[in-house]
């Protein structure tokens, strides 16, 4: 590897102004203007109106951000928005077709899983992909792999019967 | 948060140039640190080189039954890859415990090495830190300190080291390889981590511009035996207040080999060397267990509000010691 010389192929520079990054989110290409500071959760709300995803503590305790990149859980106040450029962003809007609801979604209301409803999105964000990933066996496994998602009204129970729920009708796994 | 700019790098020689060209730049990887610090105007970077295109997340088998593992490898496919789990559970088990699972999903191997303490007068520029500012103090020697070192600390920090797979990579003797302006080097767990002494702001040895590309695990078959115990104040996603990376072989009843590290007591991933000498040639008895983690905790200094850790440390070693040669004693 050589480091001694001149960076070849010197990669764009961003920044620090604002500049046109290229979100793909929830399958479709948007055009915004941001400087590199911007973390993906206030790209997402502020400048693109996607307000689904909340932002509880922003930094990165409470999960009530929690969209996919790339198909994975994570928290979109710890990322940065110019750094998911290139990646798929999916959040809680584009979880289930126009007009309906996904599995997770209507088990959460099925199941009262919540009481003021701030924490959901990040809740069902990380319930789908906990079913997926194969962890919802017991209640003491979904309450470990659900443990990044902070619920101040203590919902747990009814967020975990839900779970099971979806788990128990054969929607969850890959 | 200051402005800063951004740069994405599609290999390790650029990443480094970039990094390498201006003082007030850094890497960039799974970012779930770094950017909660610049947001806390903690870190105050002009520049960010990603190098999260890097081809450096692989994890390969070594012909010894070691390990090789990218450093941009997430701990989340670290953690349940089959050679971790069936040869390393201790590995696994750590990264398991930590965090959340969208912080592992992030969280890259290399940057999980260089994680910040989480001290909150650290993370608090109003006040005096000589990690943050050196020569400022150290607020949390009278502060609230139930979460620090007893081990391992100086007269100027005893922020705790937060991470839990790096006490199992320092029980299983890793090694890092980096690349920097200076070539390429290899560096053992028992150099990474340096103690914080006079000098509590140098956390590791690494140059400005110098990247881990990899962690060497060597093989070790006393690991297929291993674990990794972990307590602390609620029962998931938290910091340990004392952890336990632990593996053992027993043979007719005596210890022949171990490893023993432990975390969130010491101001780096602490092996506890002396503890691993006194239960050489020891029968497996929780007498020996329970003398050997008084040896290793008689060097503890602890302070009023985390005295409790001199305690649950050596209590934490002979549970998992205890587990480990559970039907051997």
């Amino acid at each position: 590897m050589n480091v001694d010389t001149d960076v070849a192929a010197r990669p764009a520079m961003r920044g620090p102004s604002a500049e046109a990054v290229t979100l793909t989110v929830n399958g479709q290409a948007r055009e915004l203007r941001i400087e590199p500071r911007v973390s993906l959760l206030d790209a997402l709300r502020e400048h693109l109106g996607l307000t689904g995803s909340k932002k509880g503590c922003d930094q990165g305790t409470c999960g009530a951000c929690t969209v996919w990149v790339e198909g994975r859980r994570v928290l979109a106040c710890l990322s940065l928005a110019v750094a998911c450029e290139g990646r798929e962003i999916t959040t809680i809007e584009g979880l289930a077709p126009d007009g309906g609801l996904h599995p997770v979604q209507a088990a959460f209301v099925e199941h009262d899983a919540f009481q003021c409803g701030y924490c959901t999105p990040g809740q069902i964000m990380s319930a789908v992909k906990l079913l997926e990933e194969g962890h919802a066996g017991d209640d003491a496994e979904i309450a470990e792999w659900m443990s990044g998602n902070i619920c101040r009204c203590a919902a747990y129970p009814n967020i975990r019967a839900a779970i099971r729920g979806v788990r128990d009708a054969g929607g969850g796994e890959r | 948060m200051r402005p800063f700019s951004y740069v994405r790098a599609a290999d390790a020689g650029t990443a480094i140039a970039l990094v390498r060209e201006r003082p007030d730049s850094a890497f960039l990887a799974g970012g779930t640190t770094e950017v909660d610090l610049v947001r806390q105007d903690v870190l105050r970077p002009g520049l960010l080189v990603d190098i999260n295109d890097l081809p450096l997340d692989g994890i390969e088998d070594l012909p010894d039954g070691g390990l090789r593992i990218g450093a941009l490898a997430r701990m989340s496919d670290v953690a349940r890859a089959p050679a971790v789990m069936e040869r390393f559970p201790v590995i696994s088990q750590a990264l398991v415990l930590g965090a959340s699972a969208q912080l592992r999903n992030m969280a890259s191997m290399g940057g999980n090495l260089c994680q910040r303490v989480r001290c909150s007068y650290f993370r608090d520029p109003a006040s005096p830190c000589n990690k943050r500012d050196p020569g400022s103090g150290c607020a949390a020697l009278s502060g609230f300190n139930r979460g620090h070192a007893i081990l391992g600390t100086s007269d100027h920090c005893i922020a705790t080291h937060p991470s839990d797979v790096a006490v199992a990579l320092t029980a299983l003797d890793a090694a890092v390889h980096t690349s920097g302006p200076g070539g390429e080097r290899t560096i053992g767990m028992d150099d990474f981590f340096l103690l914080p002494g006079d000098t509590p702001q140098r956390e590791h040895p690494l140059e400005h511009g110098e990247l881990i590309t990899e962690i060497e695990v060597p093989g070790a078959p006393v690991a297929r035996r291993s674990v990794y115990l972990k307590f602390r104040d609620r029962q998931s996603y938290e910091f340990a207040l004392a952890s336990v990376a632990a593996a053992v072989r027993i043979q007719d009843g005596t210890v022949t080999e171990v490893r023993l590290a432990l975390g969130g007591v010491g101001t780096r991933p602490w092996r506890a060397r002396r503890a691993e000498a006194a239960l050489l040639g020891q029968p497996a008895s929780r007498a020996s267990f329970a003398e050997a983690a008084r040896q290793e905790l008689a060097a503890a200094i602890p302070h009023p509000m985390n005295a409790f850790k001199v305690e649950l440390a050596q209590r934490a070693m002979v549970r998992a010691l205890t587990t480990l040669t559970d039907g051997e004693r």
